[in-house]
């Protein structure tokens, strides 16, 4: 994490609240929950402003959204739909992380291989992929698979790339490791290669579940007619406002709460790994 | 007496807020002369870059004056001072002269004379082969020598350097010691020399100042007596010994000091 | 050197293999046409439709929406990564935030920014904006705090202007990791902008895509996507190498 600590660029940085050198609990943690405390509020202020000032009309305002949203929260409808973006979802992400991790071991481990796609998996990765939404559909239909392949579309790349830097990046004094202790190759895998990359597996793992998730939603907005997506376009098109906010809401939320999560565990394994 | 001193310093104190709040410095008086060659050598942390810092105007003394020249500083740098940092400071993202011609660009002289003192400058630093590369291309002490090149272009009237040739090789370092000569004797400019390394403010000042462990203080003066078409083979000199013994024998105590603080 | 030879080689012969491949497939009746049509048939379709001017105003029109975001994520992106790094207080609660920003689908708020601004060209810039804005600010705070220490001192040593340090030192300096903020800006930009409009729209290319498919008119789609892809390929390549030509200089040649 960058910040004041270490040298500071510009004259006049100050460092003033962020460091105590007499080991009492840093004020900083307590300045930083501070803020963001306050960030959050003026965040739901502006939301509030907005929704009251638009009366409603794009987005309905914080308290009447999470009103509503208990009251869906309680509705089979709702955990219907959302039943239906989470099978999908995982579906997705499962297969993406299991082929993604896959063939990045491969393009890392068969350097030639891998030099030879990884400009190709990059270039797909900056492409719209959402343009190729209708071949995805006239090949899959319109259902589950489409969805799955949507999220695989989105999610696979990111995995592959990361793990083949990953293995890419490994010292190569640790193969050598493996072969003067005569290790067999799957257990060079497991108990070197797999150990020695796993924050930058990890973080590659994390970008293709957010990835995955954004191909199923966006998929589900397009042609479905379950999952959250699904609602939300529904929900817009028939004036239903503190439906489409509502859903926004829990999708953004979930979002977060899944990253944040994913962070933590991969911090928690950092100091182990690489 | 005014007139002959180049640089004063008046009891000079730096301190650093807290907490706690530490004395890097101090207090220092000091004068150097014009045309001076002037070392400071003495043990890690005790303050010889920050001296360098408040002797330049990059940093303001805490208490105490500084003067340039006659004028006193506040923590600005003034006009004809040149400084080469430690720490390499050349711009990747320029060639070789485009890096020696940078001091220029703010001259406002005309595009003929700056070509013309950038070809003398790399030339004089030995790097008319290198010109046009890059400074990735070029190694460490390669890399000096265009922060040096690119301090001499300016025509400097004060040249302080900040362990300049910490990071290179014995042999390089002696060879580079009389390139810092031969640049000392061609611009008649005053030189203060921050270095770790005993023989090489021996052999090359005509007076070295030993400061103590941090805060520091100059705890001895030596003249060497030098004449000032010297080179490094002075280290055959007999003299060049007994100074080194000296300037050891005055650190020794203080560089034991700070190891002791350091573990 | 041979082996970068040969890595571009087999990558050009992948390529090639792959789309014979998917001709013959098509030709041969082995692939329904009705769901893809064969390449060359994409191609000469993309021909027709670009050199008869019939999609010069969706052209126009996405183009225009894409460097417009691009612009204003940029702008805003390097302002307030700026600001950001001059505060160490606003930049501890700003850093777990913009690590966070993209796993949410910035996609979902569309529809509400379409509600919020009418189906036209604002709500697609809002999104290519708030798509792209965050990497160049990440980029920025990079490029900011990889700048030697050393080098603002030479600044003040050569008694360098405020304007002066920023444009010859600072500027200079934090490029590389900027650049690499502009890149991601443009894709990121190009992506929303499309799939905006894709969506929900009127007007433009990601539109035409739905709007031929929706038709079944698969020719029209094909070559239309095929244009969109081509450009966003070469855009993102030509920054790319122009990325590897600044970072050359100043690694290890």
């Amino acid at each position: 994490m960058g910040g004041a600590t270490g040298a500071a660029p510009f004259e006049g940085m100050s460092d003033v609240l962020l460091e105590d050198a007499q080991g009492r609990p840093t004020p900083r943690r307590r300045v930083r929950a501070f803020d963001t405390f306050v960030l959050f509020l003026s965040v739901l202020a502006l939301w509030q402003t907005i929704g009251s000032w638009t009366r409603g009309v794009a987005v309905s305002p914080p308290w009447q959204t999470l009103v509503y949203l208990f009251g869906l929260l309680r509705t089979w409808m709702f955990w219907d739909h959302a039943a239906a973006t989470l099978a999908a979802f995982l579906l997705a992400f499962l297969l993406s992380a299991l082929i993604g991790l896959a063939l990045g071991l491969l393009f890392g481990v068969r350097r030639f291989a891998g030099d030879v796609a990884e400009p190709l998996l990059a270039g797909f990765y900056t492409i719209p992929k959402v343009t190729l939404y209708p071949v995805v559909l006239l090949i899959f239909g319109l259902g589950m698979s489409a969805k799955i392949a949507f999220g695989v579309m989105h999610g696979l790349v990111p995995i592959t790339l990361f793990t083949l830097g990953a293995v890419r990046n490994l010292s190569p004094v640790l193969i050598r490791t493996a072969k003067v202790l005569h290790l067999s190759p799957g257990r060079t895998v497991l108990w070197i290669l797999v150990p020695a990359c796993l924050g930058d597996i990890l973080n590659g793992l994390r970008i293709g579940f957010s990835l995955s998730l954004l191909g199923v939603l966006i998929g589900e907005m397009f042609s479905s007619q379950r999952g959250l997506g699904f609602l939300l376009v529904n929900g817009m098109a028939q004036h239903n406002v503190p439906l489409s906010t509502a859903i926004v809401t829990v999708i953004v939320v979930v979002a977060i709460a899944a990253n944040t999560a994913m962070l933590c565990l991969g911090r928690w394994t950092g100091p182990r790994g690489a | 007496m005014t007139s002959e001193s180049h640089v004063e310093l008046t009891e000079v104190v730096r301190q650093y807020d807290g907490p706690p709040a530490i004395q890097a410095l101090g207090p220092i008086d000091l004068v150097i002369a014009r045309g001076e060659f002037f070392s400071i050598v003495g043990p890690s942390g005790c303050g010889k870059s920050t001296l360098l810092d408040v002797v330049c105007g990059l940093a303001a003394p805490t208490s105490g004056s500084v003067r340039f020249e006659g004028k006193e500083l506040r923590a600005e740098v003034p006009e004809g001072v040149g400084v080469v940092f430690q720490e390499d400071s050349s711009m990747p993202w320029l060639s070789v002269r485009q890096n020696v011609a940078f001091g220029l660009r703010t001259s406002g002289l005309p595009k003929k004379e700056v070509a013309e003192r950038v070809d003398h400058a790399v030339g004089f630093m030995g790097l008319a082969q290198f010109a046009d590369h890059y400074p990735a291309q070029l190694s460490g002490g390669m890399r000096q020598r265009v922060c040096i090149a690119r301090t001499l272009v300016l025509r400097p009237r004060l040249i302080l350097l900040d362990e300049p040739f910490g990071a290179l090789d014995q042999q390089t370092r002696l060879l580079m010691g009389d390139e810092l000569l031969r640049l000392w004797r061609e611009t008649g400019a005053t030189v203060l020399l921050i270095t770790h390394a005993l023989d090489e403010a021996a052999m090359l000042s005509d007076r070295v100042g030993v400061m103590s462990a941090r805060p520091g203080r100059f705890i001895d003066m030596i003249e060497t007596g030098w004449p000032r078409d010297r080179d490094s083979r002075v280290v055959a000199d007999r003299e060049f010994g007994a100074l080194t013994a000296r300037l050891w024998s005055s650190l020794r105590e203080e560089s034991l000091k700070t190891m002791g603080r350091a573990a | 050197m041979k082996r970068q030879h040969a890595v571009v080689f087999v990558r050009i012969a992948v390529l090639a293999v792959s789309i014979i491949f998917l001709e013959v497939c098509c030709r041969a009746g082995i692939v329904d046409p009705l769901t893809v049509i064969p390449p060359s048939e994409m191609l000469a379709s993309m021909i027709d439709r670009v050199g008869s001017g019939e999609m010069n105003t969706s052209i126009m029109s996405t183009f225009s929406t894409i460097v417009f975001a691009f612009v204003l994520a940029i702008g805003f992106g390097i302002l307030a990564g700026a600001l950001i790094h001059r505060s160490p207080r606003l930049r501890d609660v700003v850093d777990p935030l913009l690590a966070s920003y993209y796993s949410v689908p910035t996609f979902i708020f569309y529809p509400l920014l379409v509600a919020l601004l009418g189906l036209g060209k604002a709500p697609l810039v809002v999104l290519g904006v708030l798509s792209a804005a965050p990497a160049v600010m990440i980029s920025t705070l990079s490029g900011l705090d990889g700048i030697s220490p050393v080098l603002i001192k030479l600044a003040r040593v050569h008694r360098l202007s405020a304007a002066r340090t920023f444009s010859w030192i600072v500027l200079p300096a934090a490029l590389p990791r900027l650049f690499t903020g502009l890149k991601l800006a443009l894709s990121y930009a190009l992506i929303g902008v499309i799939a905006g409009e894709f969506i929900l729209s009127g007007t433009g290319l990601g539109y035409d895509i739905s709007f031929a498919y929706q038709s079944f008119d698969n020719r029209a789609m094909y070559g239309t996507m095929l244009f969109v892809l081509s450009i966003a390929v070469i855009a993102n390549g030509f920054l790319y190498a122009w990325e590897g030509r600044l970072a050359r200089r100043r690694s290890r040649g």
